[in-house]
């Protein structure tokens, strides 16, 4: 399926967000999630489901000003 | 002590975490500084990367505490998503949030920005808006539900100082009980130590210390400008007058020809 992440093209063959989070390696890396601009909470990746041309945000802790 | 949302902080400096030269270089400076408060981000992040949870090792070394922005957002609605992943990385209901409405001046965007504010303080944040000086903006933030200002002092980045003195004195006077922190465009400490005499609460910078040729040492004199504008607020500085008076007694002076 093919989807966006982080404003790039991937195709994954998860269907969940958190299953894509492992897919992608992500692991247990320190992440916050939001599919379509909506944010998805942490507790509620396994059951969100994402479809062909959905857009995946993947952020961390970063610098800031 | 200042307090910001029923939260005591010691220092009245607040210090970002971006464009340091090293990750080394920003733990001296906050060393030095002895900030309370640290500004962060939220930035997209690769698989395996793990950049994120080295950046948070570093905040947690600091000891103080965090406050995350929405820095870049542009449209209510990605502020708002951008606090809601924010609260969720750093477990805290603070939020500065930057509803920019000029790409030029990064000035903020007055209409989103309140809009912003209601939402994320319906939801249970506690937000420190990027404002103006503009004392219906501060009103309507107000209104929304915010408990501190945070005016620009100039544009982000700029180091240009207090650009509009009146607007930040009527604005302070305005809402004399409300924590308001002068947030952007500082360059120099004696501008935070300016800022500080004029009755605001605490100051925010980053740029200033970080593109300083020594970090640390600026750190340490915005620090030490902070704790002495306030200590001139605190004594009741002396009114201005335009005739001069002389400051050593007259009486007993001898009378030489």
């Amino acid at each position: 399926m093919k989807i966006t992440v982080n404003g790039d093209p991937c195709e994954v063959a998860s269907d969940t967000v958190q299953a894509v989070l492992d897919e992608l390696g992500y692991g247990e890396a320190k992440v916050a999630t939001a599919v379509n601009e909506t944010f998805v909470p942490a507790g509620s990746r396994g059951a969100t489901r994402l479809a062909k041309g959905d857009r995946l945000e993947i952020v961390a802790p970063r610098q800031g000003g | 002590m200042v307090s910001f949302y029923g939260t005591e902080v010691a220092s009245r400096l607040m210090l970002g975490t971006a464009q340091y030269p090293s990750p080394a270089i920003l733990e001296q400076a906050f060393r030095r500084s002895g900030a309370g408060i640290a500004t962060v981000s939220v930035r997209r992040e690769a698989g395996g990367e793990r950049a994120g949870a080295a950046f948070w090792d570093l905040v947690k070394q600091l000891d103080v505490k965090v406050l995350p922005n929405t820095a870049g957002c542009h449209s209510v609605r990605e502020a708002v998503t951008t606090a809601q992943m924010a609260r969720e990385l750093f477990d805290t209901p603070w939020i500065k949030l930057e509803v920019i409405g000029h790409a030029d001046t990064l000035q903020p965007d007055p209409f989103g920005l309140v809009e912003a504010a209601r939402i994320l303080t319906d939801e249970g944040f506690q937000v420190f808006p990027y404002t103006t000086e503009d004392i219906v903006l501060a009103d309507r933030l107000l209104e929304a539900g915010c408990e501190v200002l945070m005016p620009w002092g100039a544009p982000i980045g700029t180091g240009l100082g207090l650009t509009n003195i009146y607007g930040l004195r009527t604005l302070r006077a305005q809402f004399p009980d409300v924590p308001m922190v002068v947030d952007a465009g500082l360059g120099l400490p004696s501008q935070a130590a300016q800022a500080m005499e004029m009755a605001f609460d605490a100051v925010l910078l980053n740029t200033a210390v970080a593109k300083a040729g020594d970090p640390a040492a600026m750190a340490e004199g915005f620090g030490r400008a902070v704790e002495a504008g306030r200590l001139a607020y605190e004594a009741d500085p002396m009114e201005p007058r335009d005739m001069a008076a002389p400051s050593t007694p007259l009486i007993g002076k001898a009378f030489l020809e």
